[in-house]
């Protein structure tokens, strides 16, 4: 299963290599270019049915959130800094791999037989962490994990009937969805499809990737928030696992295009496909960086619902999953340059 | 100028959502025009042909307002939002909103919070659309409101909301109005999604590849009650930006307003504004740079439903464009 080897492959933002060679393979043969640019973004082409011109990018990046190693310190412990937002309190117990060689790493941790009475009680800080190697001096550690070296979460994929669980579904289920639309159809135009990189430090690749290839629209595909445990409150989930993909209105850092939003939904009502819109007004995708590229980018961001993303492990529901690539496959089938008016 | 600005400012244009505001401005501009085009964000760009020996300028003013989107229908068919740009909870309770389908909503407070006496925070407000359930509530997540109240005229103030930033655009109205002739090749910008980011600027600017840019827009003003203080007060004149905190004004585009200001006779004053920006900061940092300025319209209560400037300031703030655009 793509989602599996993607899954489990190390990317950190910067250090996407693993996940951009197995990207590589998994589209060669189904694309009539393909380059990876001066960041590190895939930038691929699958050539339209027709020559109208119209340049669709399809964008979903490759980079995970994790740690780097900043320092070391006492007997051969590392000190960490997170790369992209990773909640602190998820990281003690948490199993690691190190580096380039997948050391098994854990987050150093005062045994609950030691601890003062009320330390249960508090979230050490990042600063107060250490990971641990096993290294038994500075000198080795440093030699095995030196300064810049990234840290992952082990988390192994699991499959369910009805779910799976793995790390980084935030996004390389994004990724897998576009795999599948790559490995797909030809569409009436140009398909550009973007694996990106640096998505979790800030939209950098998308930046580029945009700049690159001059789009006159684009989708975001991503792996989201799914925040539907109970609450005490009537009030909104972010979005639902088991309601279909989760299309963007408004995140803070862009808003959707109105005539992209409406393919999205008039394709999933026609064909019965569930959906369901993000809470306005959270999180960010790449489509904020490609949206403002050149004179601008209608465009539109399509997720998996995904509980627990950015930590040790998230959940996500296959039904969503194969909801998605069928609507995004359906939906740009229907795409035409009438579409993109800014005044519908 | 007073009836071209109510229409405008009682126009809806929530950020994201312009075409209403960008049709009120459409049939007041192409008359006036050489060429009106709409980018692919939604920018109306409008471009009035020079004699040839002058340079490329775009002048930008941004049509979106702040507003409200719906997040969440509870079961009783109450509506949670977020907010679209810098909506201050303060002003939010007790405050009227209008979505584009012309339902009216009331935006009131949860009365058991934990902190009454505190400003409240966005997810303790709500909206109020007269519905009773969930299924006959007419607004639903990802629609978008404006906040009303009626323009009002008290002496030389006006007193309506989303005067940030129609009455920037009345400015380069009633600019391309009067501008019967200039050396230059001049682009008004009438640009999407100011309040969310500066985006349509970005994005227009690029387009454009101008020579000089300036924005106009509005500023705050240090005249009101304990306010912080701010060299800048209402019926002094436009104001020309010095600095704010998204960019510093190039020296020779503020050299030129301040000459034309007083090559005029035209009252300005000068600009630093410590909190917020312009599109001229987006236009500033397009392709290669831009050398960008503002001329700033003095206004009062930025970002409440009640935004206050003087008359007298949005005529010289014409004059001034004017003036800059008609010499060489």
């Amino acid at each position: 299963m793509m989602l599996k080897e993607l899954s489990e492959a190390t990317g950190v933002s910067g250090d996407e290599e693993n996940v951009r060679s197995i990207l590589l393979r998994a589209i060669r043969e189904h694309v009539d270019e393909v380059r990876v640019d001066a960041l590190g973004n895939i930038l691929a082409l699958k050539r339209g049915t027709t020559q109208n011109g119209l340049r669709v990018m399809l964008a979903a990046h490759m980079d995970e959130v994790g740690l780097m190693v900043v320092g070391h310190d006492g007997d051969g412990f590392l000190r960490v800094r997170t790369v992209g937002g990773v909640d602190p309190r998820l990281l003690p117990g948490a199993a690691l791999e190190v580096g380039p060689d997948h050391l098994p790493g854990v987050i150093g941790i005062k045994p609950i037989h030691l601890l003062k009475s009320g330390e249960e009680q508090q979230v050490p800080s990042i600063e107060d962490l250490v990971v641990d190697i096993g290294a038994t001096s500075k000198d080795e550690a440093t030699k095995l994990a030196p300064p810049g070296t990234y840290i992952t979460f082990a988390t192994r994929f699991r499959e369910g009937s009805i779910t799976v669980s793995g790390k980084a579904f935030d996004d390389r289920a994004g990724c897998a969805v576009l795999v599948e639309i790559v490995r797909g159809e030809r569409f009436p135009f140009d398909l550009h499809a973007a694996f990106t990189v640096q998505e979790e430090v800030g939209l950098r690749g998308a930046r580029v990737a945009a700049y690159a290839i001059a789009p006159n629209c684009a989708f975001v595909l991503e792996g989201t928030v799914a925040d539907d445990l109970p609450k005490d409150k009537d009030s909104s989930p972010t979005t639902r696992l088991g309601h279909g993909p989760a299309i963007t209105l408004m995140d803070n850092t862009f808003i959707a295009h109105r005539g992209l939003v409406r393919l999205l939904t008039d394709t999933a009502e026609a064909l019965g496909i569930p959906y369901q819109f993000k809470q306005p007004g959270i999180g960010g995708t790449d489509a904020g960086a490609i949206h403002t590229s050149r004179e601008g980018v209608p465009s539109a961001t399509v997720a998996v619902p995904c509980r627990y993303i950015h930590s040790p492990v998230s959940l996500l529901n296959l039904d969503d999953f194969n909801n998605t690539i069928t609507l995004m496959r359906e939906a740009l089938a229907r795409l035409t340059s009438s579409t993109l008016r800014s005044d519908l | 100028m007073r009836e071209l600005i109510r229409k405008l400012v009682e126009t809806y244009g929530p950020s994201g959502a312009e075409e209403k505001i960008r049709a009120a401005i459409r049939a007041e501009v192409t008359s006036l025009a050489d060429e009106v085009r709409v980018d692919p964000l939604g920018s109306l760009i409008v471009r009035k042909q020079g004699s040839g020996e002058g340079k490329r300028i775009a002048v930008a003013a941004h049509m979106d307002e702040i507003g409200i989107m719906v997040t969440y229908v509870d079961e009783k068919g109450f509506a949670r939002f977020t907010r679209i740009g810098g909506v201050l909870p303060l002003t939010c309770v007790g405050a009227r909103v209008l979505f584009a389908s012309g339902v009216t909503g009331v935006i009131s407070v949860e009365n058991k919070r934990d902190d009454p006496g505190k400003v409240p925070r966005f997810e303790q407000l709500y909206i109020d659309v007269g519905a009773s359930s969930r299924d006959d509530c007419p607004v639903r997540v990802g629609d978008a409101a404006v906040f009303i109240q009626p323009f009002a005229v008290q002496g030389t103030r006006l007193i309506a909301k989303a005067m940030d930033d129609r009455i920037g655009c009345a400015v380069l109205i009633e600019t391309l109005r009067r501008l019967k002739h200039t050396p230059h090749d001049v682009h008004f910008v009438f640009s999407v999604q100011e309040e969310v980011g500066l985006r349509g600027a970005y994005t227009s600017a690029y387009g454009i590849e101008p020579d000089m840019a300036l924005a106009v827009d509005v500023t705050r003003t240090g005249d009101t009650p304990e306010c912080y203080p701010m060299a800048v007060e209402l019926g002094k004149g436009p104001a020309i930006k010095v600095q704010d905190t998204g960019m510093i004004s190039h020296p020779v585009v503020r050299e030129l307003l301040v000459q034309r200001a007083e090559a005029g006779h035209i009252p300005y004053q000068l600009e630093v504004l410590e909190g917020g920006s312009t599109d001229a900061a987006a236009m500033q940092l397009t392709r290669a740079g831009v050398p960008a300025g503002c001329i700033s319209i003095p206004c009062r209560y930025v970002h409440s439903p009640s935004e206050m400037v003087d008359e007298r300031d949005v005529e010289n703030g014409v004059r001034l464009l004017l003036e800059v655009l008609q010499a060489n």
